[in-house]
């Protein structure tokens, strides 16, 4: 059998009366690239709010390589080897392209919180930083500030910062929201890239980057999983047809 | 933004060096003194430097608005009477020169107890529980005499004869010295401070707390952490104050300090490290030279606030380093021309606004002391109707011209900025 990295178990979700998520069961394998696609308002991103901690659940259980996580604040999920990007870009716009990344291998190349070590002196953290840069096509942004980049240059280096510390379960929430047809095609060559040998999830609502990408497709309607296998057989899935696909497809 | 950095390193020697040097251009060769005034305000400088740039460190550096931040520095003053009196005792065997240390730790014992319970919010709450700490410590500095010594305060005597160089400090200058080579240390160390990677996450967690936390950091403790040790260095500014005054009141940690802070810290601009330093020099200035010359020395200072943090957010600083760019594509001769044509209506309008405050300002508090406003050897009387005339036509007439020329001043520097931009992005 194969090794589970991410398992949900009978997750709901309710803001009020309103139920966002109603019983979510998923496994996600070690190594999967695994898209959740549905309709707007089907609750995709409130799911990777529950799994990353930023919003507690109502009732159910995550487990983060059979270890739960469910009920523990956002860093220490992310310590334990989860990582995600923002649907709405999020990074430091004040900070240089280099401090953004730099800052995202600080934990865990051990830095922590420490008040006493010099940053221009960590060679192997300043040149791993630079690399990084070299590899999301970012160097010759090094040293402007993030706010000042172009929107697709800013989602390159949200992927970055997601990937950087090294997480084995990557979550990217719309990773090409609002991008042209080349810079998706450039940004899912990035995401094929430093996805390799990791767990990634994402939300998508671009079928070409999903069927590019995913080995297992997932989709949620009101709440719910409707279906969830390989693209061939998702797509072939009447009840998704009807409540997805059907609709696109016309 | 690079301008956090020490890269102009000739500009921070130079202020070292005239700081060294100052008292020495009021040095009176006649009488082989030197200038009290002068030397009292410089000292002034130091102390306020510290505490302006560490509440830098929360403003600037954290995101942190904090309104409670003389209470640390009050701390560190008070401890520090204590630790006087205990050395000049015999029972603390303590060089004078080490003593503004244990002023330090005080602070930074006082951060983490007030630190573990403001950082628990950021934002508005953050500034609301500041609020509240600061009224809390000072009741407590009237309540609790043991320590703060009520109304009058509690006094020391600096004399304590150990010294790391013999000194005795019975006079200013030495004093004066002292506190220049801490305001230098704790300069040095807080700039230190902002490239360590607390320091980097200060700034990441002002930017953006949530990813943070999901590249591992709890917001929560860096806040902490800056806190504590914002309050390390506002105690050791608290320990300066008390060995130059050698007393201590309940105004070295009331609420009109902790604005002052915040004032030169923000008039100086918060982006750039050295920033609060200019704040501190330029607020002391105000404080201590146009007080003597004008009851109306702190509406100067709220207009100056209220204009910077309408027109210069980026504070000094900010204006200077915008700058940056245009001189060093050697391209600052092409404003010379619109700045002369903003600073003459500046100009007027400032002198129309200084006029009418000092003349309303002379007709209540100035009657009552038996003052009369005399300008360039010749009386001005303020019942009449000519010199408010006179001020207010300069006011109003300097305004509208000003609002002209900032027009054209701006459209020269837009083009500028638009000439530069792709030189910019090549480079």
């Amino acid at each position: 059998m194969t090794e589970i990295a991410l398992s949900l178990r009978n997750l709901t979700k309710a803001f009020g009366p309103t139920q966002i998520i109603r019983g979510v069961n998923l496994d996600i394998a070690k190594g999967e690239r695994h898209a959740i696609i549905g309709p707007n308002g089907a609750g995709k991103t409130t799911l990777f709010n529950l799994i990353s901690g930023r919003f507690p659940l109502s009732s159910g259980e995550i487990l983060l390589d059979d270890v739960r996580i469910d009920r523990l604040p956002p860093h220490r999920i992310n310590r334990m080897g989860l990582s995600r990007s923002f649907q709405i870009t999020s990074i430091f716009h004040r900070l240089s392209v280099f401090e953004n990344l730099r800052c995202a291998l600080l934990w865990s190349m051990g830095y922590h919180y420490s008040f006493w070590t010099p940053l221009w002196l960590q060679r192997a953290l300043n040149q791993r930083t630079d690399l990084m840069l070299e590899d999301l096509n970012l160097a010759s942004r090094r040293d402007t500030a993030a706010g000042l980049l172009s929107y697709a240059d800013q989602r390159a280096l949200e992927i970055g910062m997601t990937i950087a510390g090294g997480a084995s379960v990557i979550l990217l929430d719309e990773p090409t929201a609002g991008m042209s047809n080349t810079e998706t095609d450039n940004a899912v060559e990035l995401i094929r890239r430093v996805s390799q040998g990791k767990t990634l999830v994402m939300v998508e609502h671009d079928m070409k980057v999903v069927f590019d990408l995913a080995d297992v497709i997932t989709v949620l309607v009101y709440g719910q999983v409707i279906a969830s296998g390989p693209p061939q057989a998702v797509r072939a899935n009447p009840a998704v047809q009807e409540a997805y696909l059907g609709r696109l497809a016309t | 933004m690079s301008g956090s950095r020490f890269n102009h390193g000739w500009v921070w020697i130079v202020t070292l060096v005239v700081a060294i040097a100052a008292p020495w251009a009021f040095f009176n060769y006649h009488s082989g003194r030197h200038s009290g005034f002068v030397l009292s305000m410089l000292s002034q400088m130091g102390m306020m430097s510290i505490l302006a740039l560490s509440y830098n460190m929360l403003l600037g550096q954290a995101g942190l608005f904090s309104l409670c931040h003389a209470t640390f520095f009050g701390i560190g003053g008070y401890a520090t009477i204590h630790f006087l009196n205990l050395a000049g005792a015999g029972s603390l065997p303590l060089p004078i020169e080490l003593i503004p240390f244990l002023s330090g730790l005080s602070g930074l014992g006082l951060a983490i107890v007030f630190g573990y319970m403001a950082t628990k919010q950021r934002a508005t709450a953050f500034a609301m529980i500041t609020l509240g700490i600061g009224e809390l410590m000072t009741t407590a500095a009237l309540m609790f005499h043991h320590f703060f010594g009520g109304e009058g305060g509690v006094n020391s005597n600096r004399m304590i004869d150990h010294s790391l160089f013999g000194l005795k400090y019975a006079s200013s200058i030495q004093v004066y010295y002292l506190i220049l080579a801490w305001t230098l240390v704790a300069a040095l160390a807080m700039f230190y401070l902002t490239q360590t990677p607390l320091g980097r996450m200060a700034n990441a967690t002002r930017d953006n707390f949530e990813r943070a936390q999901f590249m591992g950091y709890d917001p929560r403790t860096v806040r902490f952490l800056q806190f504590a040790l914002s309050g390390f260095f506002a105690g050791i500014g608290g320990g300066l104050y008390a060995i130059t005054y050698e007393i201590v009141t309940f105004d070295a940690l009331a609420a009109p300090l902790s604005a002052n802070a915040l004032l030169m810290a923000y008039i100086g601009g918060t982006s750039a490290f050295g920033g609060p330093i200019l704040g501190a020099v330029l607020i002391t200035l105000l404080q201590s030279g146009v007080s003597l010359m004008s009851n109306s020395w702190l509406v100067y200072v709220g207009v100056l606030f209220i204009s910077m943090v309408i027109f210069a957010p980026s504070g000094i600083m900010g204006l200077v380093m915008a700058h940056g760019p245009i001189v060093r594509a050697g391209q600052f001769g092409r404003l010379a021309v619109p700045y002369v044509r903003v600073i003459v209506p500046g100009f007027l309008m400032v002198l129309g606004f200084v006029g009418l405050v000092e003349l309303t300002s002379f007709l209540t508090i100035g009657a009552a002391q038996g003052k009369t406003l005399v300008l360039f050897g010749h009386k001005i009387d303020v019942h009449a109707v000519m010199p408010w005339s006179v001020a207010t036509a300069c006011l109003f007439g300097g305004i509208v011209w000003l609002r002209i020329e900032a027009r054209s001043f701006r459209q020269v520097w837009e083009k500028l900025m638009i000439e530069l931009k792709p030189r910019r992005s090549a480079a």
